[in-house]
């Protein structure tokens, strides 16, 4: 009874819309469908950004879109292994099957993601400003990610240059 | 913009200038592909160029019919790749433009007959000769549409306001050169459903499909009366639809035409009158 009020009285969409609606989700899931190679790279950001949180099992993570009514879905399948410490690790290095992240957005455009990542490029992952040459060349950035687990994200201040004190360090990163 | 000629004339002083191959195409079927090749093609040879419309759908030979030259086809493409028949031979002038001619389809032959890379060279002949060559595209993006686009340089991509018609066409967007800035013609528009809302506009068409868009055709009754008496609408001067093929042709040629805009059929007295005076049943 109740159903056939709520038909009654529904606003019925134009056809027009429903026709726009469903060509917007079946054109969604056609090229989603058509660019493996973009969706590569959206697993392998998306593996790095929780592995900054848990310890998951990259080798057998599963991305996959499922075409549902209404909507197209992103439905990611990630085992995890085990929990982080509280504080927030470093970007994670290969050495835990995950690899290290590296901002794939300007890529995507360009489709060329099978290129060997390159440490030295490696950006702190949420600057949007260029990176100024004086930290890329400091020796705080220059060592290898991974071997100094309790630093955090460099930030661009004229202090960080100078290799502050590690307490300075945690203070400005927790403002981020 | 399409121009009529695109090319330098090359290295040799005597060579001359290639005219420029355009493939009708759109994925689907039955959107109006080759209604589109007769009336542009009439359109533009109306205007003087010389023009050759290639009908690539092998097996399903329609444009001689559109045109209304199908007694006049003896041979066909088929027969000039195997050389079976003289490319003068096998071209069937038009009988209202005497620069324009027809290159019939095989019809009782497959796609798969026919060779690629001599199709292409069939191509860069009749650019040696014409202005323009339109060439039909079949439905599919198989080896019919792969022997369509070969030899040309330019897509007019022809798309009817409905789901399945701008996913095929977005689909064989994605199929054609990279650097081809294909062309749309929304087909078959009727704009008093997109008023009501029962029709995707053209807006919406090409909000997915993000072409230029090169012109709107209204699906309009004296569109199936041209068909059934094989005269394309390009030449009735009193059809808006003429017109907006007209318009299309100018724009292909290399003219600035306003954006196209689909007049509404006024309902009652007013569109009664108009059939009185002016249509043709």
């Amino acid at each position: 009874m109740f159903d056939f009020f709520n038909k009654l009285f529904k606003p019925v969409q134009p056809s027009g819309a429903t026709a726009k609606e469903r060509l917007r989700l079946v054109l969604l899931s056609d090229h989603l469908a058509l660019a493996p190679d973009v969706i590569e790279a959206l697993k392998r950001d998306l593996l790095v950004v929780i592995s900054r949180y848990v310890e998951i099992d990259g080798a057998n993570a599963d991305v996959t879109f499922e075409h549902r009514e209404g909507e197209v879905a992103m439905l990611a399948s990630i085992p995890i292994t085990g929990v982080r410490p509280r504080t927030r690790a470093e970007s994670p290095t290969e050495s835990n099957g995950v690899p290290r992240f590296e901002p794939q957005t300007a890529v995507l455009e360009s489709r060329a993601l099978d290129e060997p990542q390159q440490p030295e490029l490696l950006a702190p992952p949420q600057d949007a400003a260029p990176v100024q040459p004086p930290i890329t060349a400091s020796p705080a950035v220059a060592a290898a990610p991974g071997t100094a687990p309790r630093r955090r994200r460099r930030r661009k201040s004229a202090a960080a240059k100078h290799a502050p004190p590690p307490a300075k360090q945690f203070n400005a990163s927790a403002q981020a | 913009m399409i121009r009529a000629i695109d090319e330098p004339s090359g290295a040799a002083e005597n060579v001359p200038p290639l005219g420029r191959a355009i493939v009708i195409t759109s994925g689907k079927g039955g959107v109006g592909k080759t209604t589109t090749v007769a009336n542009v093609g009439t359109a533009l040879a109306a205007r003087g160029a010389r023009v050759v419309l290639v009908d690539a759908d092998v097996g399903l030979r329609n444009l001689d019919i559109v045109l209304g030259l199908e007694s006049r086809v003896k041979f066909h493409v088929l027969d000039v790749l195997e050389e079976k028949a003289s490319l003068d031979e096998a071209l069937v002038r038009d009988k209202r433009n005497e620069t324009l001619y027809l290159l019939a389809a095989a019809q009782t032959r497959e796609k798969e007959d026919v060779d690629t890379a001599q199709m292409k060279a069939l191509i860069e002949t009749l650019r040696a000769r014409f202005d323009y060559v339109l060439i039909d595209c079949p439905a599919g993006i198989e080896m019919g549409f792969k022997n369509a686009i070969v030899g040309a340089q330019h897509a007019i991509i022809v798309c009817t306001p409905e789901v399945s018609a701008v996913r095929d066409a977005d689909r064989v967007v994605g199929l054609l050169p990279n650097d081809w800035r294909p062309e749309l013609i929304v087909n078959r528009l009727r704009p008093q459903l997109v008023r009501k809302g029962k029709m995707l506009s053209v807006d919406d068409v090409n909000g997915i499909l993000r072409l230029p868009l090169l012109g709107v055709i209204a699906d309009e009754p004296n569109v199936i009366v041209a068909s059934n008496r094989g005269e394309p609408l390009a030449l009735d001067p009193t059809s808006e639809t003429g017109s907006a093929y007209r318009a299309i042709a100018a724009k292909i040629a290399g003219e600035d035409v306003a954006a196209p805009v689909v007049r509404e059929p006024s309902g009652g007295l007013f569109a009664k009158f108009g059939t009185l005076f002016g249509g043709r049943g």
